[in-house]
């Protein structure tokens, strides 16, 4: 079976630590995105016009100055929409184009092509749009007063959480807030739409989601689905914000395309990119949670409210994970989790690394932490009483039962390995010796629930040709975004037919090569993709089998393919022999592959299943020294221990684990979004959105993947997901920056310090806790 | 007509709008899309290129943004993208096979503007240590990788040094007019033929380095008509040093200034490096950075706190003004039409002066100041004699707390005196809220920042840059 493969005589093969397939091409220059495809004649430049008003009634739109303006060959408001004006990618009726009313600074209303961009950005601001404005609701505590939400609210409860904590010995309540954070993909959103015979199009996207821009565009042009052809060789990173938002990219091209039957491109540029397009969602958490002299959580009630924005978009997905990851690492006997998906006038938030788990913990981790100092005991403590049992104490909230944890042993081995203990005193030294400079430190454990929420989305498709000379065509309904899928792919191929990863020819995710496919996204890019590859290669081998079998008269049972070659006892014919021969035999040498994820339930009513195939593990423990005299603060040191499975390309895994800590770091210390009063984004660009940089990055950080561990299921080679789990390693980092505003005080008092924790931030946690000490 | 050298190939046009950045020149007219636009204003370096210049004889290699730069400005340079990396052989640059080998790349559409800005650092064959590494790369922004296998690519790469062959092509001259259709350039040589120019045209755009202005033709497309490029004057690159004080030209570098800087002032040295990154210090100038008059501009408040001297000119002459008297109200200056800055004059610091300047902001790099206040203290016999100061981020205008200053005059050189001085800063500054930092904050930080001040230079304890380095 698939787990005691040969992977050690081929080059490239699945666990093996092979370069990103486009490496070269990467420092080259060579790699093509969608901007440098070769301009074909007559192509236009697309750019939107933009409500200035958070909420409005458009009175009207006039767009004959700029329909004349030199250039101009198009512009289109909402009437000018062919099919529904609906790009939503659950729900329904969430606008391309605003109808009507515009809902945030930014939404879409008009859109318009041009010979060249500059004739279009200059046209574009002589459409004359009549506003009647209304008062916008633009925070989480206005929506929340309002009751005004883009869905449904959640509720997850078991056992009697009131009674629990209205019983329990010791109580505490509270508030968190957490910031949003902008993708800033180096790349930023961008779509060519290219006109075909009768109303078929192309479409370039740079998309995590082929098949929903297909779907999208379809609908706004009011075709059917084999119209529509959307491909996509790479992204300039995605994040999770080109899993929805690319329809609003694309739909714009494509629909100017059609109208003038012209290629049309539309790059947004990075600030369009930033205003038009959502976000991780912002959250405000109110807890109430009741606990026994240990710190043993007997009961928790929290509501968890997010900005969803002005649509739901995939809100609703997101809030459920975020209750699903409230508890992380912890049982929780009586829990009362409700969520708000608060609808404001500003634009809908979407998918970001995390899918809203991250949010979840960090309620969570604020609650241990509370208990901790409320007690006067180390937050290990408190988390060592709370931790998931192995055998009891196992089921969460939502009723799945945790089977594989793993999550005492690795944060036991992480502390015993970085000597957790002495470095605890280290700091207090250091604290005791230094008056405005003072250290922090703290571990975060993450366990982190594999597959999407909702069971349906977890298919996957793949499509294998073999060649007559021996190399192979790969194709699968994963998109690359940067995380290296179309390596890993290529490495379970490569392993399947034991031949070389260099005659496996990886090529462009296209709609019409595998159809109705699912966002890459929720960490199982290569659980899903993978699994669907391997079932379409081991199609066409049992096939080349049974032609090798007759060719060298033996059982199948005695055909090996081994070192590119393929094997009966001392007999052997190469690869590229054996798929010669099949022709000759026709034997047909493509196949598709299809996969589902086992096992899967989940009742978004009762807000219970077990929507997750396995879960993972990781932890991190992150030494912080912050000036408490301006705020500023350095992360020090951090080191990780992360569950990966039997890692598929540990090379690729280490580098999504260390650029997703860097990334969460930038989400919970500099990466500050700013709206004003009126709902207009202020922090829009590079020059004012402070995502990491080299220097920000720990000048000790030590990552080190969990060695022989398998997954206990099944999945491809029993490796895990890892995409999105070490974003929450770096919660970590702020967790120790309070732990260095409590250390200014006894400890136990609770620094109040939301996320981000920029400079100013910690300056007021600084002075908040100084004023309560000398109080 | 515009010559410059492309990867080794000469090009000449004359037909480019002056405002066409180098970026659009690249990716459009010659099909060179190795190199990306990630922001168009200066701040993510994806669209990173090298300028190859002579200094004394020898080669140097200076990376710089494309997006904000115009083409005229390329003329008589030579220029290097990550398409002329490769050998003709077609062997990786060192640069490159080291950041495949380091599995430095991720998404990829960061890359080419990381490998130029390693090319720079390698070409230029400095000490390599993760600070230098972390200043070279302060102008790149990567999402994917968490840039730790960049920065081993970087250590890797810069082990060995290999010369190559643009640094033989920095024979071209420069033209001192362009023009198309009705956009000129002015570039002229000379101060004389400067100032005469700009009296006839005293609303031309002054354009320096341009990280400034090259925003306005980057990202808002502006087709200015009338440009005067001040970096081929000759009196204006010139730097002098006496017993005294020494000055710098008004289209001197960041980058070249630096050396001087790091002698005379090491605090101060520390806040440029932080200024924008090598490809805005690369071609951002002392000048520039006066003459736009921002208020939270990084080096008005140093030079105001070091006393320093601006001499203006123009066709009427020249004359001197404190800088303290040239900033008037938000963004405004004493400059008068026709009227440009020819160099600024720093005083030496003298026995028992001391000079440190704090910058606070969201990020170490390549970020604008929230607050930066500057200092030049003079203790003798345990009390401060003297104080001067200048803050940025506070005011319409970068200016001095004066009201401090008064309080700390004669006072004991100790820790409690700069906390009572503090609660002066109310008096002095009325700052504004904005996303950088609120009112409040800025209060708090500039007051605090006396209390960082006394600790560093009676070594109390170390700031918090030191952990950055």
């Amino acid at each position: 079976m698939m787990d005691g493969i040969d992977t050690n005589a081929i080059i490239g093969a699945a666990h093996d630590k092979v370069k990103h397939d486009s490496a070269i091409k990467h420092v080259t220059g060579k790699a093509v995105y969608i901007d440098d495809l070769p301009t074909l004649p007559g192509t236009l430049e697309a750019v939107f016009i933009t409500s200035s008003h958070a909420h409005a009634i458009i009175k009207s739109i006039d767009i004959s100055k700029s329909a004349s303006m030199a250039g101009v060959a198009a512009v289109l408001s909402v009437k000018d929409i062919p099919g529904q004006n609906d790009i939503a990618p659950i729900h329904d009726d969430e606008p391309l184009l605003a109808d009507g009313v515009a809902e945030y600074v930014g939404q879409p209303i008009a859109i318009l092509a041009a010979d060249t961009y500059d004739q279009a950005f200059t046209a574009a601001k002589e459409v004359a749009i009549e506003y009647e404005v209304l008062e916008p609701v633009l925070s989480i505590e206005e929506a929340l007063e309002k009751e005004q939400y883009t869905g449904p609210t959640q509720l997850m409860q078991r056992g009697d959480s009131a009674g629990a904590i209205d019983s329990a010995t010791q109580k505490i309540s509270g508030e968190i807030s957490c910031g949003g954070q902008d993708h800033f993909y180096l790349e930023s959103n961008i779509a060519l739409a290219v006109p075909g015979e009768d109303t078929d199009m192309l479409v370039y996207s740079s998309t995590q989601h082929p098949s929903e821009v297909q779907h999208v565009v379809s609908h706004l042009l009011g075709v059917a689905f084999n119209d529509i052809t959307v491909e996509v060789r790479r992204m300039g990173g995605g994040f999770g914000g080109k899993e929805s938002q690319p329809t609003i990219i694309a739909g714009a091209a494509a629909m100017l395309a059609a109208k003038t039957g012209r290629p049309v491109n539309c790059r947004l540029r990075r600030d369009a990119d930033m205003v038009i397009t959502g976000k991780r969602h912002d959250y405000l958490f109110k807890y109430h949670v009741g606990f026994d002299d240990s710190g043993q959580i007997e009961g928790v009630d929290i509501d968890m409210a997010m900005r969803s924005g002005n649509v739901a978009d995939l809100s609703i997905g997101v809030l459920a994970r975020t209750l699903c990851h409230g508890d992380n690492c912890y049982y929780l006997p009586n829990v009362t989790f409700r969520g708000y998906p608060c609808k404001t006038n500003t634009v809908s938030n979407t998918a970001f690394r995390g899918f809203g788990a991250p949010q979840g913990m960090l309620v969570i981790e604020t609650i241990i932490e509370h208990i901790a100092r409320i007690l006067g005991k180390s937050v290990e403590e408190i988390r060592a009483v709370n931790y998931y049992g192995t055998d009891d104490r196992n089921i969460t909230p939502y009723g799945q039962t945790v089977k594989d944890n793993i999550i005492v042993e690795l944060t036991e081995r992480l502390a015993k390995e970085v000597g957790l203990e002495d470095r605890i005193v280290a700091v207090d030294k250091f604290n005791a010796e230094n008056k405005t400079l003072k250290k922090g430190i703290a571990m975060m454990p993450v366990k982190f629930g594999v597959s999407f929420n909702t069971p349906l989305l977890n298919q996957a498709g793949a499509l294998v040709h073999v060649y007559t000379d021996g190399s192979v065509h790969l194709n699968h309904g994963g998109t690359e975004m940067g995380q290296g899928l179309f390596t890993k792919v290529a490495q379970v191929v490569a392993t399947v037919f034991q031949i070389d990863i260099n005659n496996i020819k990886i090529s462009s995710t296209r709609t019409d090569k595998v159809p109705n496919t699912l966002a890459t996204a929720a960490s199982v890019g290569s659980d899903l993709n993978g699994m669907a590859a391997f079932n379409a290669a081991n199609t066409i081998k049992a096939r080349m089998t049974e032609v090798a079998a007759s060719h060298f008269a033996v059982d199948q049972a005695d055909i090996k393919f081994r070192q590119n070659r393929v094997y009966a006892g001392n007999d052997s014919l190469s690869f590229a022999d054996l798929a010669q021969l099949s022709w000759v035999e026709r034997v047909s040498l493509s196949a598709t592959g299809y996969y589902k994820t086992p096992d899967l339930t989940w009742d978004l009513k009762t807000m219970t299943g077990s929507p997750f195939y396995y879960f993972t593990y990781g932890a991190c423990i992150s030494e912080v020294v912050i000036d408490t005299l301006t705020g500023e603060s350095r992360v020090l040191t951090a080191d990780i221990l992360q569950d990966c499975g039997n890692s598929l390309n540990p090379a690729v895994d280490y580098g999504q684990i260390e650029g997703g800590f860097v990334q969460g770091m930038g989400w919970l210390t500099s990466e500050e979004l700013v709206w004003d009063d009126k709902g207009r984004l202020l922090t829009h660009g590079p020059s004012t959105y402070k995502i990491p940089g080299s220097r920000d990055v720990p000048p000790e950080l030590n990552i080190h993947i969990l060695e022989d561990a398998p997954n206990r299921v099944p999945t491809i080679f029993r490796s895990k997901a890892v995409g999105e789990p070490p974003i929450m390693l770096a919660i970590s980092v702020w967790l120790a920056l309070r732990d260095a505003v409590a250390r200014l005080a006894d400890g136990t008092r609770m620094p109040k310090l939301n996320a981000p924790a920029t400079p100013e931030a910690i300056l007021r946690a600084v002075d908040d806790i100084c004023s309560k000490v000398s109080e | 007509m515009i010559q410059f050298y492309l990867n080794g190939k000469l090009h000449s046009e004359d037909n480019l709008p002056p405002t066409t950045s180098v970026l659009d020149y690249l990716r459009e007219r010659v099909g060179l899309t190795g190199t990306k636009e990630g922001c168009a204003e200066g701040d993510c370096g994806t669209c990173s290129i090298v300028l190859v210049r002579e200094e004394d004889s020898n080669p140097v290699y200076e990376v710089v943004n494309s997006c904000l730069m115009m083409m005229p400005q390329l003329d008589g340079k030579c220029v290097v993208t990550v398409e002329g990396l490769e050998s003709e052989a077609g062997f990786l640059n060192p640069i490159q096979d080291a950041m495949v080998q380091s599995d430095g790349t991720q998404c990829g559409f960061c890359t080419p503007g990381f490998v130029m800005a390693l090319y720079a650092l390698r070409q230029g064959g400095e000490e390599i240590s993760d600070g230098v590494i972390h200043t070279a790369l302060a102008g790149n922004l990567c999402r994917c990788t968490g840039y730790r296998p960049i920065i081993e690519a970087a250590h890797e790469a810069c082990r060995t040094h290999t010369q190559d062959a643009y640094g033989g092509l920095t024979d071209l001259d420069a033209e001192n007019h362009y023009q198309v259709d009705d956009q000129q350039f002015f570039a002229p040589e000379s101060l004389t033929e400067i100032a005469d120019i700009y009296a006839t045209i005293p609303d031309a755009y002054l354009l320096a380095g341009g990280t400034d202005l090259g925003i306005l033709t980057s990202k808002e497309r502006q087709p200015l008509t009338m440009i005067l490029h001040t970096s081929n004057v000759k009196e204006l690159n010139e730097i002098n040093e006496t017993e005294e004080a020494i000055e710098f030209g008004a289209a001197v570098t960041y980058t070249r200034a630096l050396p001087y800087i790091e002698r005379l002032y090491p605090s101060f040295a520390t806040l440029i490096s932080r200024i924008g990154s090598r490809q805005i210090r690369n071609i951002g100038t002392l000048g520039g950075n006066v003459g736009n008059a921002s208020p939270i501009g990084d080096t008005p408040p140093c030079l105001i706190a070091l006393d320093a001297t601006l001499k203006l000119y123009s066709k009427e002459g020249e004359r001197e003004l404190p800088i303290e008297d040239f900033f008037l109200d938000y963004r405004k200056t004493d400059l008068k039409p026709g009227e440009i800055i020819k160099s600024i004059g720093i005083p030496k610091l003298i026995e028992n002066q001391e000079f440190r300047t704090y910058k606070i902001s969201k990020r170490y790099d390549q970020d604008i100041s929230s607050v930066i206040g500057a200092y030049r203290v003079e203790i003798e016999s345990d009390k401060i004699s003297n104080i001067r100061t200048g803050f940025g981020g506070m005011a319409a205008t970068p200016k001095r707390a004066l009201v401090c200053e008064k309080a700390l005059i004669g006072e004991p050189w100790k820790e409690e005196t700069m906390v009572s001085a503090a609660s002066a800063v109310i008096e002095d500054f009325q700052p504004i809220d904005d996303h950088r930092a609120s009112k409040h904050y800025r209060l708090r930080v500039a007051g605090n920042l006396f209390t960082r001040l006394y600790r560093d230079i009676a070594n109390v304890e170390d700031v918090i840059e030191v952990m950055a380095s």
